[in-house]
């Protein structure tokens, strides 16, 4: 039997290999998408770990995806480092920024949480307003990026940005596949299901919930800092509330805890303005009206999803694949496998008051 | 110190819009011990159907009129459509239906009025009123705001106070339990109470709009001030959510008067850390910390 | 006897039967297969050891606890399944172990949440001043702080309180899950005087759990013994009283 390890490598490698491929054969546009979705493969996994597995809510991950673009168009501006080192950086300064919020956060709950989360979302783009200068206002920064001269003149951009981007997505799957296995991933469910008996059991609970803001901010930094070079732009206008919102939405709709719900979610938002628009516009219905109808389907299913359905889409299809005999993986609290982490359907209610012995 | 006046004036109006939806979220807070994320949403919304029912009828006090009962009846229709079936669910799936609504209400607006900024008429008129040849810096308009949250919160105090129905309420958000074992429907208690959210909700919507311009997104800052100010004066404190949205507004006020309107949305990010660090469970409140 | 105290419907004697409940939290089944029947101006004191189903009992008469089978009939109507305010309304009062006064409210306020389970839309004013008129004659000291909150009174005050508020609903059947429960013995028995005066005065049929047997029983009419949710024995309270081998075994003295 393998060990899951190679299982979680060998997914990844499959997954290489058809971004290759698609990346081949599509055109510039696709391939603008997948980088794009890769992008929030990375940001909308880092949530749902945050979310689904040490069960804190944050409103405000589209602030440390700024955090990590601004950071990448400053160093590339100001310091032309290569590319790979400013990637680091904009991961770590994320990653401190998570820290503070983690911090500060530790000894929040549930809608306190959220809140505070929420206005880190809706105040941290201010920043760029307050220092001009520095962070260009409101129209933003330009960001400079050259592809690698060893690729060669004809090596179209659009396909080197998916290529990285689907890198780093893959990359930052897998360690967080091995994190949500280890001893650490474990800490997490047990401080989500139950702090205080977390807390009996020896475990350093505020340490943990750190961590995962810790995690969780350095996977939406990097995938700024990838957002930043595919879109040439850094622009307070892109990393308002609604982008904290949409990932949200994403995590939810693909599945919270789970890291295919990742890449489940990633591809609705990114796919489905672009089609709804398209049929909408095909229709008659003006701009507006069609971006604004994707924006009210998710509502709904996010409504929908909570009510009726809470494990997203993964969860649909582990149900598929159990249906079919396929697959024997359950969602269950132990999980040690990572594609089957507890989703918020299985996130127990707060505890109701003890009913008397007698 | 004419400047500090003035910022003080205009904080107090703004801060009655702030203190509007503090107190639709506590009282929701005390009956199902949710925040409704999506109140602002909810507000925006009926400000739109004010907007539509000016225009049509050329009457504005028609408009505000029918947005208060808009504002009514779309809390009601909330708590029961989509908040109810969730109640003795994790609290992390009630949280995400009420952002579930709060995106919806907004696509909804967009697809519906368009996402133009659209303004908003103002009930009194908005120049500036002089004590001699000071400038106050607030208007008639102004006056209004204060005048209107404030009657608006006395007349529930009021009603919870003498009335049986606030009776209800108010045993209703003490001890569910007993509550319900002298016979009080509590189901349909906490649906009321959604329902003067709604209202308090559409009334910060009608008076902050002509400031702000309508749009989809146009109360977002201010639900997340509100937020703030709630959780100053404590979740659980209609008197603290008053007196919190004063403080915050006052405070707003002269952050963005002496240092810049951008810095606003970082003031009261600051605020709110602090208070949450500090005091957790907000200044006027007496209830315990929310730890577990 | 029943009087028709000033101000509210009268209702008529009250029977209360449970025939075969089964109930409990979860995996756990606090009772099993419980028959009890009670009716009339009495008083029927429900005794056992911790854990026995005591409170489990009166929580699904109350409907608080729902049921899994069995019936609950409310003179000949089964009424297993209503929610606790629907039971209210139905005419069961349940004063629960530990919780009956909502501190924030003033007394007077706690008293008028006994008419919440009135029938009828709006009752009348006079109707309302009457029954907390008729209340405070009762026990003078809740008219002394009928203003004040009731977090402010006494433990024994307290109950004297949370058994008013029940009476103001004119309950047909009492539910008082341990009344004396943390209260000095002189103000236990007062508080037990009282239980009897109003049984006999109001025709209310009074279910009692008292962890303090010997004192149930001495006030009681009839007595059933619980044990790991079963009944084990049911009687009227002087034939359990005398019974040394019962009492040691299941009561404790």
């Amino acid at each position: 039997m393998r060990s899951p390890l190679l299982r979680i490598l060998g997914v990844a490698l499959l997954g290489a290999v058809i971004v290759v491929l698609l990346s081949i054969k599509l055109n510039a546009f696709r391939d603008y998408q997948i980088a794009e979705i890769a992008v929030y493969v990375i940001a909308i996994a880092g949530l749902t770990v945050l979310t689904g597995l040490s069960g804190q809510i944050s409103l405000g991950n589209g602030a440390f995806m700024a955090i990590g673009a601004y950071t990448t168009a400053l160093l590339l501006a100001h310091l032309g480092w290569p590319f790979v080192a400013v990637l680091v950086v904009a991961g770590i300064v994320s990653a401190a920024t998570g820290a503070i919020v983690g911090v500060a956060a530790a000894r929040l709950h549930g809608p306190y949480l959220a809140g505070v989360t929420l206005m880190l979302g809706v105040a941290l783009p201010f920043l760029a307003f307050v220092y001009p200068s520095t962070l260009g206002g409101d129209q933003g920064l330009n960001v400079v990026y050259t592809q690698p001269a060893f690729l060669g003149v004809n090596f179209p951009l659009t396909r080197w940005q998916a290529w990285i981007s689907s890198a780093v997505a893959l990359v930052v799957l897998v360690l967080l596949a091995n994190l949500g296995r280890s001893r650490v991933g474990r800490n997490w469910r047990a401080v989500r299901d139950d702090e205080v008996a977390a807390a009996l059991a020896g475990i350093n609970v505020a340490q943990a919930r750190v961590l995962a803001f810790v995690v969780s901010a350095a996977c939406a930094g990097l995938a700024g800092a990838l957002l930043a070079i595919i879109t040439a732009l850094v622009a307070p206008g892109a990393f308002t509330i609604t982008l904290s919102i949409a990932l949200l939405t994403g995590a939810v709709i693909g599945g919270l805890g789970t890291l295919f719900g990742a890449i489940w979610g990633s591809l609705v938002i990114v796919l489905v303005p672009v089609y709804a628009t398209d049929v909408a516009t095909s229709h008659g219905l003006s701009t507006t009206v069609a971006s604004n109808i994707p924006v009210a389907a998710y509502g709904v299913v996010l409504i929908l999803v909570m009510l009726i359905f809470p494990q997203g889409i993964q969860g649909g299809v582990l149900w598929l694949l159990r249906l079919l005999g396929i697959s024997a993986a359950r969602p269950s609290h132990e999980a040690s496998t990572p594609d089957a982490m507890p989703s918020a359907g299985e996130t127990p209610a707060r505890p109701h008051e003890k009913e008397g012995t007698q | 110190m004419v400047e500090f006046l003035q910022f003080t004036l205009s904080g107090i109006s703004f801060g009655m819009i702030y203190a509007a939806i503090a107190l639709s979220l506590v009282l929701i807070w005390r009956g199902t011990r949710l925040v409704n994320f999506a109140q602002g949403a909810m507000a925006m919304f009926t400000t739109y159907i004010a907007i539509e029912v000016i225009y049509h009828t050329g009457s504005y006090w028609t408009g505000f009129v029918v947005a208060l009962a808009a504002g009514i009846v779309l809390g009601a229709a909330a708590e029961l459509a989509v908040i109810k079936p969730a109640l003795g669910k994790p609290e992390l799936n009630a949280v995400i239906i009420t952002i579930g609504l709060l995106v919806l209400l907004e696509g909804l607006a967009g697809i519906f009025y368009g996402g133009q900024y659209r303004s908003f008429p103002a009930a009194f008129s908005v120049t500036g009123l002089h004590v001699g040849s000071t400038a106050l810096g607030v208007s008639r308009f102004d006056v209004f705001v204060a005048a209107a949250v404030l009657v608006t919160t006395l007349l529930l105090a009021v009603g919870f106070r003498y009335t049986t129905a606030g009776l209800r309420m108010r045993a209703a958000a003490f001890n569910a339990t007993v509550a319900r074992l002298s016979g009080i429907r509590v189901a349909r208690v906490i649906t009321v109470g959604w329902a003067l959210a709604g209202l308090l909700g559409a009334l910060a919507g009608l008076l902050v709009s002509p400031s702000t311009f309508l749009y989809p997104n146009s109360m977002d800052t201010i639900f997340v001030f509100g937020f703030t100010a709630a959780v100053i004066g404590g979740l659980d404190s209609p008197l603290g959510a008053v007196i919190g949205g004063l403080l915050l507004g006052v405070a707003l006020s002269y952050a963005g008067g002496y240092l810049g309107s951008q810095v606003t949305a970082l003031v009261a990010l600051g605020i709110l850390v602090v208070v949450l660090m500090l005091r957790p469970a907000g200044i006027f409140s007496g209830a315990q910390v929310r730890r577990v | 006897m029943v009087s028709s105290p000033a101000g509210a419907p009268a209702r008529g004697a009250a029977s209360l039967a449970v025939e075969d409940l089964v109930a409990g939290y979860g995996e756990v089944r606090a009772l099993n297969d419980v028959t009890i029947t009670a009716s009339g101006a009495s008083i029927t004191a429900v005794l056992g050891a911790n854990g026995a189903g005591k409170t489990t009992l009166l929580r699904a008469i109350s409907g608080m606890v729902r049921p899994r089978s069995g019936r609950i009939l409310l003179d000949g109507a089964n009424r297993a399944g209503l929610s606790p305010e629907d039971m209210a309304r139905a005419g069961v009062a349940h004063v629960p172990e530990g919780q009956g006064v909502i501190p924030e409210l003033t007394v007077e306020e706690n008293l008028r949440l006994g008419m919440m389970a009135w029938p009828g839309m709006a009752p009348r004013r006079t109707d309302r001043s009457a029954a907390l008129a008729e209340a405070y004659e009762r026990f003078g000291v809740l008219a002394d702080r009928r203003r004040k909150p009731a977090g402010t009174l006494s433990g024994g005050e307290r109950q004297m309180l949370v058994i008013a508020r029940a009476l103001i609903a004119r309950p047909r059947v009492l539910l008082l899950d341990e009344p004396s429960l943390g209260l000095a013995p002189k103000i236990m028995r007062q508080v037990m005087d009282t239980v009897v005066r109003l049984s006999k005065e109001s025709g209310i049929t009074v279910v009692l759990v008292e962890q303090n047997a010997r004192a149930a029983l001495a006030i009681a009419d009839h007595g059933v013994v619980l044990n790991l949710g079963r009944v084990v024995a049911a009687a009227d309270a002087r034939t359990l009283a005398a019974d040394v081998a019962l009492r040691h075994h299941y009561l404790g003295f």
